[in-house]
C-alpha cells in the first residue's frame, strides 16, 4: 500500500484537530493543546540534564533491544525449525505473551533491585515475544519447494541458511524486529516508570505525580514523535524487503 | 491426550520442579521469591479465607469481561469501514501501526477526569488497548477474504449488510482469531494495569497492596492466579482456533 | 443443428478501459465488441491471455459496468447490477468453507423468499443432478478441486438461472475431469434450457461443448470471428473422434496462434 504525503498531511491535521477539540472539551485539567505542548516540549529539552536522562534511556533501550532482539530470534529459529518443536512449544509461547507482564515487576524488582538491570530485563521481556512468535511463523511458512531446490543444488547448511532460509524470511522477522523494538521501547519506559531515578520514563513518572499535565504532554509527545519515526523507517525497510520477494 | 499436549505438560512441569527445588534448594532466596508449592497454598488460602478476594476477583472479571466485550464489538465493525474506504485506511495506517509503542496509560488522567475514579475509566483503558489489536486483525482478515466471495454475494443480489454477516464474517473468523487472542490479552493487560496504577479496587490493587506490604506469599499467590486465569483463557480460545482450522482447512 | 431462439443477450459496442492510475496509463482492455446470444444455445469464447474474455463476462453478468456501449439481458438495460435469472461460475473456488456441501449449494435460496419445501426439492435435484449425494454432510476442505466446482455449480442450477456464465470453471483441473465436467455440463444445458457462455482457454473444450465460438484478439479484445460447430444437441465428448472436430480446433488455432505471440511478446 502506497502512501503519500498528502496522506501524512491529512493524517497529521486530523490527529492536531482532534486535539484541540478534545482540550476544548476537557480543558486544561486533563491536556494541553498542541501549540504550547511543543513550545513546553523545546522547553522540556533545552533544560539542564535533559540529555542525560535521554542517555540513560536510551543505553536501557539498547541493552533491552539487543537481548529482546537476539533472543527472540533465536527462539524463533529453534521452536520455528522442527514441526515437533512448534506444536509442542508454540502455545506456551502464545500464553506467555498473554500474560500482563507488568504484574512481573514486583517480582524483577525483587531479583535485579532498582536500576538498570531491571529496566532492561523489563523491556527485553516485552520485546522478547513479539520477536520469537513473527520469527517462528517466517520459518513455518517458509514454502516446502525452496527448502528442495536447496537440497538438488546440493547446499550445506551455512549456504542454505544464508542463501535460502534468511532472504525468504527476512520481511516476516523484519515485521517481528519492527513490533519487537516498539514493545521493547514502552517496556523500558514502563520499567522506568516505576523504579527508576533517571530516563525519560522517570521524568514522565514525576510528572504524572505532581499531575504536571503539560509536562505529561509534552513528553507523550515526544514518545509518540519517536516511535513513529522508528516505525515508519523501519517500515520503509520493509517495504523494500518485500518488494524484491515479490 | 495428544501427543504434543504431553509433553507440553511435562516442559510446564519440569519447569515448575526445577523452579521448586531452587527455592527450596535455597538458591533463590525466600525475600525475593518462594517456592510454587508455597504460592499454590497462599492462593488456596486466599480463596478460603481472604475477606476481599471474591470481591476484588469478581470486580476484575467483570472489568477485563467487559473490556474486551467492547474491543471486539466496537473493533470489528470499525476495521469493516475501514476497509471500506481505502483512502481512509492509508491515512490511518501510521496510527494504527504505532500505536502499541505510545504509553498509552498517559491517558489514565484523562480518562479518569472523564469517567471518574471507577470500573468505567478501567474498562476504557482495557478497551482502548485491544481495540486497536482487534481493528488491525478485522484488516487483515477481511484482505484474505477470497474476491470471488464478494461476487457470489452480488451475483446473488446481497445488500452489504447481508454480505458483511453472511459471507464476510464467517470467511473472516478463522483469522479474526489470531486478533481475538490480542484483544483478550491485551484488554486483560489494560485492566490489570490500571488497577495496578490506580489502585481502587480489584485484583490488581492487591497485588499493589501485597508488594508494598512485602507480603510475599499473597502477592505470589495473585500473579500464579492471574497466570493460570491468562493461561486457561488462551488455552480455550487456542483449542477453539485449532478446531476451526481443522474443519475448514483440512486440505 | 442448435434451437434458433430469440435474441436473449445483446452487446453493443462494448468496451472497457481500466482508468490510468499511480504506476500505469489508461488500459483499453476490451472492445469494441458486439455480441448476440440467442436464448438456449451454448457459445464459447476463446482468445489468448490478457484479452479481456473476464471482462467481457463480467460485464454481461453485471458485475462490471462497459465504459462504452450497452448490454441487455432479456430486452432489459444491465448496468452495474446483477439481473434476477443470471448465474455465474467463477474460476477461483467459491465454495464456503464454513458451510457443509448441503448449506452451500442451498445458500442463494433462502433469501429468495422460497419455502422450504421447495427448496429442500431444488437443493436434493441439483445434488443429485451433480452427483454429490454421498457428501452433502460434507465440508469443501474434504473435497477434491473438482468436486467443489460441482458444488458451486450446483449453488448456481438451484437457482434455476435462465442465463448460465462460467468463467473457465475447469481451468485448475486435470485433463480426464476436465471432459467428464464438460459432459456434465451439456447435460445440464440441455436439462436446463438456459442460454451458456463458456469462456475457455482450451480450444478443444470450446470446440466440444460449444454451439458457436467466438474468437478473440489480442489485448484489446475485438471478436476476430464467430465459427459454428454445427454439433448436434445430444453431444458429449466422444465428438472429439469426430473428423470436424479437428479441422475445427486447427481453424481456431490458426486464428488464435498470432494473436497469441503477441500476447506473450514473441516476435
Amino acid at each position: 500500500m502506497k502512501q503519500r504525503w498528502s496522506d501524512y498531511a491529512l493524517l497529521a491535521a486530523g490527529l492536531l484537530a482532534l486535539w484541540q477539540g478534545a482540550y476544548y472539551a476537557v480543558g486544561a485539567e486533563a491536556l494541553t493543546p498542541p501549540l504550547e505542548t511543543a513550545r513546553r516540549l523545546a522547553a522540556l529539552i533545552a533544560a539542564d540534564g535533559f540529555w542525560d536522562h535521554a542517555r540513560a534511556t536510551g543505553i536501557a533501550f539498547l541493552y533491552a533491544s539487543v537481548l529482546a532482539l537476539a533472543g527472540g530470534m533465536v527462539m524463533g529459529v529453534a521452536i520455528g525449525a522442527s514441526k515437533m518443536a512448534h506444536e509442542i512449544f508454540a502455545p506456551i509461547l502464545g500464553t506467555l505473551y498473554s500474560i500482563p507482564k507488568i504484574m512481573l515487576y514486583p517480582v524483577i524488582l525483587l531479583v535485579f533491585g532498582l536500576g538498570l538491570s531491571a529496566k532492561v530485563v523489563f523491556g527485553a521481556i516485552h520485546g522478547f515475544f513479539p520477536v520469537a512468535l513473527f520469527t517462528m511463523g517466517a520459518i513455518r511458512n517458509l514454502p516446502p519447494v525452496m527448502l528442495r531446490t536447496g537440497r538438488v543444488l546440493h547446499l550445506s547448511w551455512p549456504s542454505l541458511a544464508r542463501h535460502i532460509y534468511l532472504p525468504a524470511c527476512l520481511p516476516e522477522i523484519v515485521t517481528g524486529l519492527r513490533i519487537g523494538f516498539s514493545t521493547t521501547l514502552l517496556g523500558t519506559l514502563i520499567g522506568e516508570l516505576f523504579a527508576s531515578s533517571e530516563g525519560l520514563g522517570f521524568l514522565l513518572s514525576r510528572a504524572m505525580e505532581s499531575h504536571n499535565v503539560p509536562d505529561i504532554m509534552a513528553l507523550t509527545l515526544l514518545l509518540f514523535l519517536i516511535a513513529t519515526g522508528a516505525n515508519t523507517i523501519i517500515l520503509a525497510v520493509e517495504h523494500r524487503l518485500q518488494a524484491h520477494s515479490g | 491426550m495428544t501427543s504434543p499436549g504431553f509433553w507440553r505438560l511435562v516442559t510446564v512441569a519440569a519447569a515448575v520442579l526445577a523452579l521448586e527445588a531452587l527455592c527450596r534448594g535455597g538458591v533463590i532466596d525466600p525475600y525475593t521469591m518462594i517456592a510454587p508449592s508455597q504460592m499454590a497454598l497462599a492462593l488456596l488460602d486466599m480463596v478460603r479465607h481472604a475477606d476481599w478476594f471474591w470481591a476484588d476477583a469478581r470486580y476484575t472479571f467483570q472489568n477485563v469481561a467487559a473490556a474486551i466485550l467492547l474491543s471486539i464489538m466496537l473493533g470489528f465493525p470499525i476495521g469493516l469501514g475501514i476497509h471500506a474506504l481505502p483512502r481512509l485506511r492509508r491515512v490511518l495506517n501510521p496510527v494504527l501501526l504505532s500505536y502499541y509503542s505510545v504509553p498509552t496509560f498517559v491517558f489514565y488522567p484523562l480518562l479518569i477526569v472523564i469517567f471518574g475514579i471507577g470500573p468505567a475509566s478501567l474498562i476504557v483503558m482495557g478497551a482502548m488497548f485491544g481495540i486497536v489489536a482487534m481493528i488491525c486483525a478485522t484488516l487483515a482478515a477481511i484482505d484474505r477474504i477470497p474476491r470471488v466471495y464478494n461476487k457470489v454475494a452480488r451475483v446473488a443480489g446481497m445488500s452489504a449488510c447481508e454480505t458483511a454477516l453472511r459471507i464476510q464474517l464467517p470467511a473472516a473468523t478463522p483469522h479474526l482469531f489470531t486478533g481475538l487472542k490480542l484483544a483478550v490479552a491485551y484488554s486483560v493487560i489494560g485492566v490489570i494495569a490500571g488497577e495496578f496504577i490506580l489502585a481502587t479496587a480489584g485484583l490488581g490493587r492487591q497485588l499493589t497492596l501485597a508488594y508494598n506490604e512485602f507480603d510475599s506469599p499473597k502477592m505470589y499467590g495473585l500473579i500464579l492466579l492471574i497466570l493460570i486465569a491468562v493461561a486457561a483463557l488462551n488455552g480455550v480460545l487456542q483449542g477453539l482456533e485449532a478446531r476451526l482450522y481443522r474443519r475448514w482447512y483440512r486440505s | 443443428m442448435n434451437a434458433a431462439g430469440d435474441i436473449h443477450v445483446e452487446l453493443k459496442s462494448v468496451t472497457r478501459t481500466y482508468a490510468a492510475r499511480a504506476g500505469h496509463g489508461a488500459i483499453h482492455a476490451l472492445g469494441p465488441v458486439d455480441l448476440t446470444l440467442r436464448r438456449g444455445e451454448f457459445v464459447g469464447v476463446v482468445g489468448p491471455s490478457g484479452c479481456g474474455k473476464s471482462s467481457l463476462l463480467e460485464i454481461v453478468a453485471g458485475l462490471a459496468m462497459p465504459s462504452t456501449g450497452r448490454v441487455t439481458f432479456e430486452g432489459a438495460l444491465v448496468e452495474g447490477r446483477v439481473p434476477n435469472g443470471v448465474g455465474v461460475v467463477f474460476q477461483e473456488d467459491a465454495s464456503f468453507p464454513w458451510l457443509t456441501v448441503g448449506d452451500n449449494v442451498a445458500f442463494g435460496l433462502k433469501r429468495a423468499g422460497i419455502d422450504a419445501a421447495e427448496i429442500a426439492r431444488r437443493v436434493d435435484h441439483a445434488i443429485g443432478l451433480m452427483g454429490l449425494n454421498q457428501f452433502r454432510k460434507a465440508y469443501p476442505s474434504q473435497l477434491s478441486g473438482g468436486m467443489r466446482q460441482r458444488v458451486c455449480i450446483a449453488r448456481t442450477l438451484v437457482l434455476r438461472p435462465r442465463l448460465i456464465l462460467l468463467d473457465e470453471p475447469f481451468g485448475a483441473l486435470d485433463q480426464q475431469t476436465r471432459l467428464l465436467m464438460g459432459e456434465e455440463l451439456l447435460r445440464l444445458w440441455r436439462d436446463s434450457g438456459a442460454t451458456v457462455m463458456l469462456i475457455t482457454h482450451s480450444l478443444d473444450e470450446a470446440a466440444m461443448l460449444s454451439d458457436r465460438v467466438a474468437v478473440m484478439s489480442s489485448r484489446p479484445g475485438r471478436f476476430l470471428e464467430m465459427l459454428e460447430t454445427g454439433w448436434p444437441r445430444d453431444r458429449d465428448s466422444r465428438i472429439v473422434a469426430d473428423p470436424r472436430f479437428g479441422r475445427f480446433t486447427s481453424r481456431l488455432w490458426e486464428l488464435i496462434r498470432d494473436e497469441s505471440r503477441k500476447a506473450l511478446d514473441l516476435p
